[in-house]
C-alpha cells in the first residue's frame, strides 16, 4: 500500500516540484487574502451608507458574487475574455476571481462586524471631535474585528484552500504541480503528497479556529 | 422513628482538589419540611444535587423511598420520577408551551398517552394556579409564573419527595410570594420536602426542621425555634446574626 | 459592426446557443442532482458524528475531531483528485460524479458536524438538569430538549456553509463531471465561441441566486427570539 501511495523513490525525484509548488501556494494566498480583505473593506464601508440608493445594489452585488461559483467565474475570465481580445495569464485571471469572489464574504462579515459595534461608540468619538473617518478607523472597525474574528479567520482558511483552483487555469501553485508529477509518474504519489502538504499548512488555522469558536461559545453562555 | 424517606449517610464530595462535602449524614422523614441553611459554598446545593445523583457523590450512600440511587445496577431514570426537582433557574424549556413542559416527563417516562398526559398536565398547572396559562410559552410568563410552571413540572410526576435548591433566589421580591404560597400548600398536602433557601421567614413558619451547613458539614440541626431563638454552636450564632441584620 | 454588435456577436451569439442550450440543461440536471446528494449525505452524516460525539467516548471523539479536521483542512479540489486518480491504484474505480459527491459530502460533513456540536453544547446545562430530573433519559434529553433548540441555533450558520460547499459541484468539470461548467466548456472548445460558457453563467446563477435569496431570508426568520 505504502508502494503505492507513498513511494519513497517517488517522493524523492518529485519533492522539489511540490516544495515549488507549496511556494507559489503561499505566494499566492500572501497576494490574494489582502486584496479579499481590501474589497470587501470597500464593501463594508459602502454599507454604512445606509442610503437605499447604495444598499440595493450593493446587496445585490454581494448576493451575486455569493451565489456564483468561483471556478465558473475563473473559467470566464480565463477562457471568455480572449474571445474579447484580452488574454489575462492564469495569475491574473486568479487575482481577479478571488477578489471578487472573497471581497464579497469578506465584506459580509466585515459589514456585520461593523454593525455588532454599538452607536453609542461613534457617539462618544464624535463628542470628543473625532471626525467620521477617525471614529471608524479608531473606534469601530478595531472592534469591528475583534467581534468577528473567528469569522475573518475561517474565511481566510477558505480562500488559501481557494488558491488550489490556480491548477485548472495553470497557474503552477501545489495541486497542479501535483497533477503534472501524477500524469508524469502514473502514480498517486505526488497527489497524496500534496495532500499531506496541504493538511500540514492549514491544520493549525484548523486548530486554532476550532479553539477560538469553542471560546466565543463559553463566553456566550 | 419510621424508616426515613431520604437516608443520606457518609457523603463526600470532591470536586477536583475542593473537598465540598465532608461527610454528610442526612435522614429525613415523610411529610417532613426541611430547610438547610448556611453560607455559600457551605455545599448546601451540591448535597441537594446528590440527593437525585444530578452529582455524583465521590463516597457515602444515598438512600430514597428504599432505593439505592448510588447503586449502578438501579435504573436511574426510573428512581428521578420519585424525586421533584425545582431549580433556581427555573430551567423551563423554551421551545414548548407551560402544557408541554409538565407533560414532557408524563409522555416520554410514564408513557402516558397525551390525552392522559394534557389531562394530568393540566391538574398539576391547576394546583399551582396556571391552568389559564396552559398555552403560554416560557417566553409570555413572568418569573414567579415560570417557577410556578417549573413546579408543576415535578409535582406532575407525582413524586415521594421534592427537592428546592433556591427557588426565590432569581425572582424579583414581589413575585416571591406566589410561589411560597404553592410551597406552602404543598406542605400542607402531605409532600415531603427539601429546601434550599434563604427564606428565612419561611423556615420559622412552616419548616420541621431547619439544618444549619458549614464549610461542607452539617454544624447544626433543629426545629426553627430552637435554630434561630437559641443555636448552640458558635457559627450557627454567627450566621443567625449575620442574616437578621437584613 | 460596432463593438456592441460584436461583442453580442461573440458572447451571446443566438445560433450557437439555440444549438448548445439543450446540454446545458442537461448539465443543470446533473448539478442539481449531485447539490442534493450532497446536502443530504453530508448533513445527515454531520448530524450523527455530532450526536456520537455527545456520547463523549474519549478515544471516539479524538477519532472524530481528527476526521473533521482533516475535510476541514484539504481544498475540496485535492479531495476530488485524489479520489478519482488515487483510488484506482488501490482497485477502486469511483466515476467523476461519485467522487465529487463524495469529496464535497465529506467536507460538509466535517463542516456541519461543528455547526451541529456548537449548537448542542451551547444548550444550557440547566436544560440537560431539569429534564434529567424528571427522570427523561440522555437519548430522550437530546432529541425532545437539547436539539430542537440547538437546530434554530444552527440554521443560518448552516445555510451559508451548504450553499458555499455545493457550489464546488463545478469542481466536477475537472474529473469530467458533465454538469454545467463540463458542458458549457465542450460546447465552448467544439463551436470556438464563448457563448455556452455565457448561458453556463446565467444557468448557475438561476440555479443559485435564488437559494442564496432564501437563505438571507432563512437567516433573519431562524434569528433567536427571547
Amino acid at each position: 500500500m505504502i508502494e503505492t501511495f507513498l513511494n519513497p523513490e517517488i517522493i524523492a525525484a518529485i519533492w522539489p516540484i511540490v516544495l515549488a509548488g507549496l511556494w507559489n501556494t503561499v505566494l499566492l494566498s500572501l497576494i490574494v487574502v489582502p486584496l479579499g480583505l481590501m474589497g470587501g473593506l470597500m464593501l463594508a464601508l459602502l454599507a454604512t451608507i445606509h442610503h437605499p440608493l447604495v444598499r440595493w445594489p450593493l446587496m445585490a452585488w454581494v448576493d451575486f458574487f455569493r451565489a456564483f461559483p468561483p471556478l465558473v467565474l475563473l473559467v470566464l475570465l480565463f477562457a471568455g475574455l480572449p474571445f474579447a481580445g484580452l488574454e489575462l495569464g492564469g495569475f491574473a485571471c486568479v487575482a481577479i476571481a478571488f477578489f471578487l469572489n472573497t471581497g464579497a464574504y469578506y465584506g459580509e462579515i466585515l459589514r456585520a462586524g461593523i454593525e455588532s459595534v454599538p452607536t453609542g461608540q461613534v457617539e462618544a468619538g464624535r463628542s470628543t471631535g473625532l471626525s467620521r473617518l477617525q471614529a471608524m478607523t479608531h473606534i469601530v472597525l478595531p472592534q469591528a474585528v475583534r467581534n468577528v474574528l473567528p469569522d475573518l479567520l475561517s474565511n481566510t482558511l477558505e480562500v488559501v484552500k481557494l488558491t488550489s483552483l490556480g491548477s485548472v487555469v495553470a497557474v503552477p501553485e501545489l495541486l497542479f504541480q501535483a497533477r503534472q508529477a501524477q500524469s508524469v509518474t502514473y502514480s498517486p504519489t505526488p497527489i497524496v503528497l500534496a495532500a499531506i502538504v496541504y493538511f500540514l499548512l492549514l491544520w493549525p488555522l484548523v486548530r486554532l479556529l476550532s479553539r477560538l469558536e469553542n471560546r466565543a461559545l463559553a463566553g456566550r453562555r | 422513628m419510621a424508616e426515613p424517606i431520604v437516608d443520606a449517610r457518609g457523603v463526600h464530595k470532591h470536586f477536583g482538589a475542593l473537598h465540598v462535602l465532608k461527610g454528610v449524614d442526612l435522614a429525613v422523614s415523610e411529610r417532613e419540611l426541611v430547610f438547610v441553611i448556611g453560607p455559600s459554598g457551605s455545599g448546601k446545593s451540591t448535597l441537594l444535587r446528590c440527593l437525585n445523583r444530578l452529582e455524583e457523590p465521590s463516597s457515602g450512600s444515598v438512600v430514597v423511598d428504599g432505593i439505592d440511587m448510588l447503586d449502578p445496577r438501579t435504573d436511574i431514570n426510573h428512581a428521578r420520577r420519585r424525586i421533584g426537582m425545582v431549580f433556581q433557574s427555573f430551567n423551563l424549556y423554551p421551545h414548548m408551551t407551560a402544557l408541554g413542559n409538565v407533560t414532557l416527563a408524563l409522555r416520554k417516562v410514564v408513557g402516558k398517552s397525551r390525552a392522559e398526559a394534557d389531562e394530568l398536565g393540566l391538574a398539576a398547572l391547576k394546583r399551582v394556579g396556571l391552568a389559564d396559562r396552559a398555552g403560554h410559552t416560557p417566553g409570555q410568563l413572568s418569573g414567579g409564573q415560570q417557577q410556578r410552571v417549573a413546579i408543576a413540572r415535578a409535582i406532575a410526576l407525582e413524586p415521594r419527595v421534592m427537592l428546592f435548591d433556591e427557588p426565590t433566589s432569581a425572582l424579583d421580591p414581589e413575585l416571591v410570594g406566589s410561589v411560597l404560597e404553592v410551597m406552602r400548600d404543598l406542605r400542607q398536602s402531605g409532600m415531603t420536602m427539601i429546601v434550599v433557601s434563604h427564606e428565612m421567614g419561611f423556615a420559622r413558619n412552616a419548616a420541621d426542621r431547619v439544618v444549619f451547613m458549614d464549610h461542607g458539614l452539617i454544624v447544626e440541626q433543629g426545629p426553627p425555634a430552637s435554630i434561630f431563638e437559641n443555636p448552640t454552636q458558635e457559627r450557627t450564632r454567627a450566621f443567625i446574626g449575620q442574616i437578621q441584620r437584613h | 459592426m460596432s463593438t456592441w454588435d460584436r461583442f453580442v456577436e461573440t458572447f451571446f451569439n443566438a445560433k450557437v446557443m439555440l444549438k448548445y442550450y439543450p446540454d446545458i440543461l442537461s448539465g443543470m440536471v446533473v448539478t442539481i442532482e449531485l447539490a442534493v446528494l450532497i446536502v443530504v449525505s453530508g448533513l445527515l452524516a454531520g448530524l450523527a458524528l455530532a450526536l456520537l460525539r455527545a456520547l463523549a467516548i474519549r478515544p471516539l471523539n479524538w477519532l472524530i475531531i481528527f476526521v473533521v479536521d482533516l475535510f476541514r483542512s484539504l481544498p475540496p479540489l485535492v479531495i476530488i483528485v485524489l479520489i478519482y486518480f488515487g483510488l484506482p491504484a488501490a482497485g477502486l474505480s469511483p466515476s467523476g460524479f461519485v467522487s465529487t459527491w463524495l469529496s464535497l459530502a465529506f467536507v460538509l460533513m466535517a463542516f456541519s458536524e461543528e455547526i451541529f456540536w456548537a449548537g448542542i453544547t451551547s444548550i444550557p446545562r440547566g436544560q440537560w438538569e431539569a429534564s434529567r430530573s424528571t427522570g427523561l433519559s440522555f437519548w430522550q434529553t437530546l432529541i425532545n430538549v437539547v436539539l430542537p433548540q440547538a437546530l434554530r441555533l444552527t440554521i443560518p450558520p448552516l445555510t451559508n456553509r451548504t450553499i458555499a460547499i455545493t457550489k464546488g459541484t463545478a469542481l466536477g468539470t475537472v474529473v469530467a463531471v458533465t454538469e454545467i461548467l463540463g458542458q458549457a466548456s465542450s460546447a465552448m472548445s467544439n463551436s470556438y465561441n464563448p457563448s455556452p460558457l455565457m448561458m453556463g453563467a446565467a444557468a448557475y446563477i438561476v440555479l443559485f441566486l435564488p437559494v442564496v435569496v432564501a437563505a438571507r431570508w432563512i437567516e433573519t426568520k431562524f434569528a433567536w427570539k427571547r
